[in-house]
């Protein structure tokens, strides 16, 4: 299993994912956009930050990348993607997941802790964590998921709704909801289901020092691919 | 020598010949200096790069003779003072490199970009010098929260530093914020950023050799902020407010200086950084430096004068983002986000593919040479030939302390009401009368809801209605409100972010870890300037000390009013003092710092106002004193001092009251905090807090709040009023959490050291009780302490 992770201008988050991965043991690379071959590698992270400095849309300007042509091809062919924060925002702009996040409708930049019910098993960072809450860090200004009434029935019919923002109890409340997103969409999938994308970010809490390691079980979900003989 | 007697460019941007002196805010014996050291009359372009760089912002005219006297030396320390910032060693080949620096009236003048380029400019600082950013503190002053101007204010600034640090992924794990009237129409914005460096990518501005290529990168040179150095930082702003009690921040005479305000791009400054850590992780660069006040201009002479070199620049190679600019404005323009880099010969190449790659404008203006010159050129023309350490350390120091004299009735503030007499000593606080039922009735939602949530109470917690009211008040209130707009954990480094004492911070890859605080003391300050500044250094490190970090050096940021007037000069004198004052008694290097002079508005300074940085060491940050309540049964004692006052405290404030004496033991200071290290050393201490803003009842409800547990205690037996145990503030005094077994070490440590100790009870159940005047619910303390500013602000929580 190697790991590619994205780096565009402006991403901050590449440099905690390698750190996550090494502490997992899993292999990784920081792979500047503009080269990327995800060709050789087994995974993909679009990582969170501010690609292109926001400017025009969160994600707009980094959907132009080569490296989406890239992202597309490898989502094709089945690879596990997961995009945090600004990378879901990304693989949104990009079209590689339905609807679009904008801006929180408190419209503040919001940095907290959150809990999410994992609503889909069907990808590989939340395979057997079905029902599961967990408990991650957000940081964000646009947040807030939207999408039309039919991809809503459709992503909610199909079970493309991946986490979903709830409190302790593990109920959908407004008060569990950080930005406004609707029905407490935390994280999609696509179809096919190897790719997710989500604002939390699960690279920030791998380790007890700095407050949870809810991230670890789905991070190590890309691990645990290679005990699993092919 | 020959030089062009006329500058360049559009006639609207030449400064006329008759005032250029006063243009650039030189006085008659400054001018004569100038002459004297060129031994011939400057040109226009000249002048205006003498006014830049002999400001008050640049130069430190009024303050430099002062700041010389603090102590900036020590075994830990790496770099001082006069760098970009400065660093102490982590030990095993690691730097920690910082400094906090103030944007005051830029922000006044637009808060939002003002406060955000302070970061931008801050950040430049640290990774100027070769270090990755780890955190961003700020410190922030505003006046009443009650009034739309302050909330402006707070809405543009916060948001300002938010967009910023957020956008190019720095966290904030803590700070500082004051809110006073005196404040109102000249709001502070001190930032603080801390880096960390290799030991081998240490990069200073005073490496560049002759011959070596000189490199702008970063944005286009625009007409941003001329001379703001000059213009908006080296003097007071003048004329009338305006609505003082509302209206948006900026309507008012702060809005003539707008074009000088400059504008940040957060993007662009993520792309520098990471462009510069390349360079200098590759060895490809002599010297780096960031442009800053005085932009290229600055810059240029730093570099040069530090290197003992000169240098040659081109200006119609600088790119521009408007057309038609002056040579004068391209040497004066503050546009952000610019360094200026110095190649190693033979890796020109390796530097411009670095810029290529991250999409920078880096262009080639120029070169070092071995003459004493900063010679400015456009094109062929000679523009502007001068001595760089003429520019750069020739400028006037001013002896402040031959006009030094305390204002009027120095040590009593104007505009409060009589001094009322501290309360008797009751045990039953039913007694005690006074401010507690006669609140002010517009205090805020939150301290309303506590006050009715109270009544409902037993009539025996008056005393209770007074610490909710404290705890929801602007000075005590939880600043969670402020700081969730900031990204605290990008990083993966933040093991503590605000709420705690110190911000914690893990070294990756390493045990060891750092702690930092940022504090300040106006309204003790204002009393006594020695002594607020003092109390401010002793409160940062004390801070650290509850973290359990050794203290290493502070940074210092000092705002202070109109140093030309006795008052101001006076202030600044008693400020450094009690700053070298307590720096000495606690063995505390200053590595950095700066000074903002001239915080006044319609002539009324500020209250002297010195914000403390402070950088701790951490051997295992997993075995810190964590941010927490403590475990059922664990004994809570007060350590040092129980002397606390009302007259400055918070208390006091909320009933429109403040007044001296205030005092300082920093020889209980430093042995408290010693004490307190050694303590935990043993493994002694569960949990550390200490007595700030609200005193000691305030200190136990902040500490109860951690975990949500309760504790019943006692007040310390000691001579003074209940009220003045409970509410009033001092230094010396922190709260310790204590395994019951290990409380005999305790004392044993504290008998060591020399330290008092008081046992005022142990930590249980959900309730707040100090037998046998207050008991209060954690819920409802929690409601006051969190909702509180929200309130003050009028927002919705």
């Amino acid at each position: 299993m190697k790991v590619a992770i994205l780096l565009y201008p402006g991403t901050w988050s590449e440099r905690d994912f390698a750190h996550a991965f090494g502490l997992l043991g899993i292999e990784h690379e920081i792979v500047w956009h503009a080269d990327a071959d995800l060709h050789g590698f087994d995974a993909a992270i679009v990582p969170g930050g501010f690609s292109y400095g926001d400017h025009l849309r969160a994600g707009a300007i980094a959907k132009l990348s080569p490296a989406t042509r890239e992202l597309r091809r490898a989502a094709a062919d089945g690879m596990p993607i997961l995009g945090s924060c600004n990378g879901f925002q990304i693989l949104c702009e990009a079209g590689l997941l339905p609807g679009a996040l904008v801006r929180n409708t408190h419209l503040e930049f919001r940095c907290d802790w959150v809990r999410m019910r994992v609503e889909s098993e069907e990808t590989p960072f939340t395979r057997g964590l079905g029902g599961e809450l967990l408990r991650m860090p957000i940081a964000h200004g646009e947040g807030c998921w939207v999408a039309d009434e039919d991809t809503l029935l459709r992503v909610e019919s199909s079970g493309q709704v991946a986490l979903r923002y709830v409190d302790e109890r593990g109920t959908a409340t407004p008060e569990a909801n950080p930005n406004g997103s609707t029905a407490n969409i935390a994280g999609l999938r696509n179809e096919a289901g190897n790719v997710l994308g989500l604002m939390p970010h699960p690279e920030r809490c791998v380790e007890d020092l700095l407050g949870g390691t809810d991230g670890r079980r789905m991070l190590e979900g890309l691990g645990a691919r290679t005990v699993i003989p092919a | 020598m020959s030089i062009s007697p006329t500058l360049s460019g559009t006639t609207t941007a030449q400064p006329k010949q008759a005032d250029l002196r006063t243009e650039f805010g030189l006085t008659d014996p400054e001018a004569a200096r100038i002459r004297a050291l060129l031994d011939r009359e400057p040109n226009p372009l000249e002048w205006a790069m003498f006014g830049a760089m002999w400001s008050e912002h640049c130069a430190y005219k009024h303050s430099k003779r002062l700041l010389r006297t603090l102590p900036t030396t020590g075994a830990r320390v790496a770099v001082g003072p006069g760098e970009n910032a400065g660093a102490v060693d982590l030990g095993d080949g690691l730097l920690c490199v910082f400094k906090v620096e103030s944007h005051n009236h830029p922000s006044a003048v637009e808060p939002f970009q003002g406060a955000a380029t302070g970061v931008g400019g801050i950040l430049r600082d640290v990774f100027a010098m070769g270090a990755r950013p780890v955190a961003v503190l700020d410190a922030l002053f505003f006046g009443d929260p009650a009034t739309a101007r302050t909330r402006g204010y707070v809405r543009g600034v916060v948001g300002g530093i938010g967009s910023y640090g957020n956008c190019v992924g720095i966290p904030h794990p803590g700070g500082h914020v004051t809110f006073e009237p005196c404040y109102d129409g000249n709001p502070l914005v001190n930032a603080m950023c801390v880096g960390i460096a290799e030991r081998s990518s240490l990069r200073r501005a005073d490496t560049a050799r002759p011959g070596s290529a000189v490199y702008l990168v970063g944005s286009d040179t625009g007409r941003d902020g001329i001379a703001g150095a000059s213009l908006l930082a080296s003097a007071e702003f003048t004329g009338d407010a305006g609505d003082a009690k509302g209206g948006a921040p900026g309507v008012d005479p702060t809005a003539s200086k707008r074009p000088s305000v400059q504008v940040g791009s957060p993007f662009l400054e993520k792309l520098l950084l990471e462009a510069t850590l390349e360079l200098v992780a590759s060895d490809a660069v002599e010297a780096v430096q960031d442009l800053g006040a005085a932009g290229l201009t600055c810059a240029a002479s730093e570099v040069a004068a530090k290197s003992r070199a000169g240098m040659r620049l081109d200006v119609a190679l600088v790119p521009r983002r408007a057309t038609g600019m002056a040579p004068f404005e391209v040497m004066l323009s503050e546009s952000q986000e610019r360094m200026l880099v110095i190649a190693r010969p033979g890796r020109e190449s390796d530097v411009e593919r670095v810029f290529a790659r991250w999409e920078l404008h880096g262009t080639r203006i120029g070169e070092m040479t071995a003459d004493d010159a900063l010679e400015i050129r456009d094109g062929e023309r000679l523009l502007a030939s001068l001595p760089p350490r003429a520019l750069a350390d020739e400028a006037p120091e001013y002896d402040v302390t031959q006009w030094a004299a305390p204002p009027n009735g120095a040590g009593r503030v104007e505009g409060g009401p009589p001094s009322r007499e501290e309360w008797p000593d009751g045990r039953d606080a039913a007694d005690v009368d006074g401010p507690t039922s006669e609140m002010a009735p517009d205090r805020g939602n939150a301290a309303r809801a506590a006050l009715d949530l109270a009544a409902a109470a037993a009539p025996r917690q008056k005393v209770g209605h007074a610490l909710l009211e404290l705890l929801a008040s602007p000075a005590v209130a939880s600043r969670a409100v402020l700081y969730r707009t900031y990204d605290q954990m990008v990083g993966t480094d933040t093991v503590d972010g605000p709420g705690g004492d110190a911000a914690v911070l893990r070294l990756k890859g390493r045990a060891d870890g750092i702690a930092i605080s940022i504090d300040a003391q106006p309204r003790v300050a204002a009393l006594d300037p020695f002594v607020g500044a003092a109390s401010a250094v002793a409160e940062a490190a004390r801070n650290l000390v509850c973290a359990g970090a050794e203290p290493l050096a502070i940074t210092d940021c000092l705002n202070l009013g109109n140093p030309e007037r006795p008052a101001g000069a006076w202030h600044l004198e008693r400020t450094v003092a009690g700053i070298r004052a307590a720096c000495e008694a606690l063995a505390l290097p200053v590595v950095s710092g700066n000074v903002s002079l001239y915080n006044a508005t319609r002539g009324v300074d500020i209250w002297p106002t010195a914000t403390i940085g402070a950088v701790g060491h951490l051997r295992d940050v997993a075995s810190r004193i964590p941010v927490t309540t403590g475990e059922e049964g664990d004994l809570v004692l007060l350590a040092g001092s129980a002397d606390a006052r009302l007259g400055a405290s918070a208390y006091e404030a909320l009933h429109g009251a403040h007044r001296g004496p205030v005092a300082i033991d920093l020889g209980l200071e430093a042995r408290l905090q010693r004490f307190v290290l050694a303590a935990h050393e043993r493994g002694a201490i569960r949990a550390a807090h200490d007595r700030a803003e609200g005193g000691l009842a305030v200190a136990l409800a902040e500490l109860a709040l951690r975990d949500g547990m309760g504790m019943q205690v006692t007040l310390p037996p000691v001579r003074g009023g209940t009220i003045a145990k409970l509410f009033g503030e001092g230094p010396g005094g922190i709260v310790l959490v204590v395994p019951p077994d290990r409380e005999a070490a305790l004392r044993a440590c504290a008998a060591d050291h020399g330290v008092e100790l008081w046992t005022l009870g142990a930590i249980g159940g959900d309730i707040l009780e100090i037998v046998p005047v207050l008991a209060m619910p954690i819920d409802a303390l929690r409601r006051a302490y969190e909702g509180g500013l929200a309130a003050a602000l009028g927002r919705q929580a």
